[in-house]
């Protein structure tokens, strides 16, 4: 088919000079456009700032009145006795046996349902499957603790009787159910981002799709998969509602998962509830409490981020 | 018709039969029959799309891997259909090796680019004796002896490409199928390979697929011309360029498509 060229409409001149268009009104737009968005980011980051300011300020009140050494290493936290200890080491270590549990339960979970998505599944199976895994991110985590509490607990206690009530090993169980979509959806993504050439090139070597799975695909997406790791990990020392309900309130220097520990952040929720005279320093425990919690997960999160940087694969 | 495929004389290593591979409703290669005789190079060419790097796909039975795909009829090697029941498509990957379009060393170093093959194959030798070696047979060696450690992905394309070829010698495979193996090289690099190839025989069929002319002139003993998933014509190579029985052929190799 021809079209006749010549048959076709010419536009017409555009009469008007540049200037007319009205370059003073489109930038004087563009820079109220530029102040509105700077505007909306910056909410996040100054409430972010106040945060910081806050919980700095009150731990420099909380921390004139007991020494930063006690602090650190006492091994008692007992702020609201009579005799008072302000050891946070036994709520660092329930956090981390909780957060700990939680990852053994959850990596090797979300790594495998990560390599079965990406590498067994087949299309219309992921197509449904992993968002119904994210569902999991998404219900309340109320719910959680209340399933913990109420479920899981009986029965841990059915095989281990001398459990206590309020236990480690519950939270860390159904921590790790919940963390398992944030690893796998996260580890899946950096396991479809390696190329098809290269798993082809493994299976042309004769390799079984358990060796290019474990041998060329997890090895090539390691660092998005460590990525999603610590991003877990960091997920499970900030969550809350699961450990107050769940794992107890006795602060306590103890590794075994069947005992009533307390975590940084059950203490938060916990004494924060209740009617602490303000200005005290039992009331400022919870901002040096804060600051710690706020020190641990920002240290996990950097890790990951030195992570991600280091072992970034370039695949071709 | 008949007289467009000529089969080489002597022992076969690979044999087409009525080949079909579908995808979906699409049938990319139609009933191919050819037979592909041992230690020569046969090399497969044609305009983009006519199936032949589908056809050589079928040797190591890599189109299992496509969601959707279904073959018809027969590819048999050493006699064997490869396709037949109780044929264990990882079984026929460690004995068909490949090379790809566009290097694809793992992110790995040099030697363990190498030994990948051999250790899920379960080898039990002596590992640096069988780098040297492969590396040699890829005229590598000399260019990385010295830093085996190396991460293969800090290798030129050329170099890639090698320690890919490298790599799938060192599964000791029977055939090497090779799938455009000089597209994405310059001019030296893409030499190198060639010559490699004319070494290669001694030991293996060797099977290229190729958008160059020249270079299936240059490196092969029997040439096949696929159009639209079919063969159109299959000889010896220097026959099939001088002499074209068929006019598709002619059209193609003077440079009238494709």
């Amino acid at each position: 088919m021809t079209a006749p060229r010549a048959s076709l409409p010419t536009p017409a001149h555009d009469s008007r000079s540049w200037g007319e268009i009205g370059l003073e009104k489109r930038h004087s737009n563009e820079r109220r456009i530029g102040i509105l968005l700077i505007a909306a980011s910056a909410v996040s980051i100054l409430t972010t700032v106040g945060i910081v300011a806050v919980l700095v300020f009150e731990s420099i009140g909380f921390f004139a009145e007991v020494s930063v050494w006690e602090f650190l290493t006492g091994t008692r936290w007992t702020p609201l006795f009579e005799s008072k200890s302000f050891g946070v080491l036994p709520l660092l270590m329930g956090s981390l046996l909780v957060a700990s549990g939680a990852a053994l339960v959850a990596l090797p979970i979300g790594l495998a349902s990560a390599i079965y998505l990406s590498e067994y599944a087949q299309d219309g199976v992921r197509r449904v499957l992993k968002p119904v895994l994210e569902v999991l991110a998404g219900i309340p985590t109320v719910v959680y603790g209340y399933f913990a509490l109420l479920y899981v607990t009986p029965l841990l206690r059915t095989v281990w009787p001398n459990a206590d009530i309020f236990n480690a090993a519950s939270a860390c169980i159904v921590m790790g159910i919940m963390i398992v979509p944030l690893v796998s959806s996260l580890s899946e993504d950096a396991m479809s981002a390696v190329p098809r050439s290269l798993r082809e090139g493994a299976y042309a070597l004769g390799a079984t799709r358990f060796e290019v799975a474990t041998r060329t695909v997890v090895p090539a997406a390691l660092s998005g998969i460590i990525a999603s790791f610590l991003l877990a990990i960091s997920r499970a020392i900030g969550e809350t509602m699961i450990v107050t309900i769940a794992a107890g309130a006795t602060p306590q220097m103890t590794l075994n998962p069947l005992r009533s520990v307390q975590t940084m952040t059950a203490y938060i929720a916990q004494t924060s509830m209740g009617e602490l005279p303000h200005g005290t320093v039992e009331y400022r425990t919870i901002f040096a409490v804060g600051l710690t919690l706020f020190c641990v997960t920002l240290l996990v999160n950097m890790v990951s981020g030195v992570v991600l940087r280091r072992y970034r694969e370039v695949y071709e | 018709m008949s007289e467009a495929i000529r089969n080489p004389a002597g022992p076969v290593e690979l044999e087409a039969r009525e080949l079909s591979v579908l995808y979906g409703e699409t049938r990319a290669l139609k009933y191919v029959s050819l037979k592909i005789p041992d230690r020569q190079v046969v090399s497969f060419i044609g305009p983009s799309g006519c199936g032949k790097s589908t056809l050589l796909r079928c040797f190591n039975r890599m189109n299992d891997l496509i969601p959707g795909v279904k073959i018809e009829g027969e590819a048999l090697f050493q006699g064997r259909n490869l396709y037949g029941t109780g044929v264990d498509a990882v079984d026929v990957r460690r004995r068909i090796g490949m090379v790809f379009q566009k290097p694809n060393p793992f992110p790995k170093s040099i030697y363990d680019n190498v030994v990948f093959g051999p250790k899920i194959n379960g080898y039990k030798g002596d590992f640096s004796e069988l780098v040297e070696r492969s590396l040699r047979q890829a005229a590598l060696w000399e260019e990385v002896k010295d830093r085996l450690e190396a991460n293969a992905l800090s290798l030129s394309g050329g170099q890639q490409q090698r320690l890919c070829i490298a790599r799938a010698l060192a599964v000791e495979p029977e055939v090497l199928l090779m799938d455009e193996p000089a597209s994405a090289l310059d001019p030296i690099a893409t030499q190198k390979i060639e010559d490699l190839i004319y070494d290669l025989k001694q030991d293996y069929t060797v099977v290229i697929v190729t958008h160059s002319m020249q270079q299936a002139a240059r490196v092969s003993d029997h040439t096949a011309f696929l159009y639209m998933g079919e063969v159109v014509e299959y000889g010896p190579t220097n026959e099939l360029f001088t002499n074209p029985r068929e006019e598709r052929t002619e059209a193609y190799i003077t440079g009238r498509f494709g």
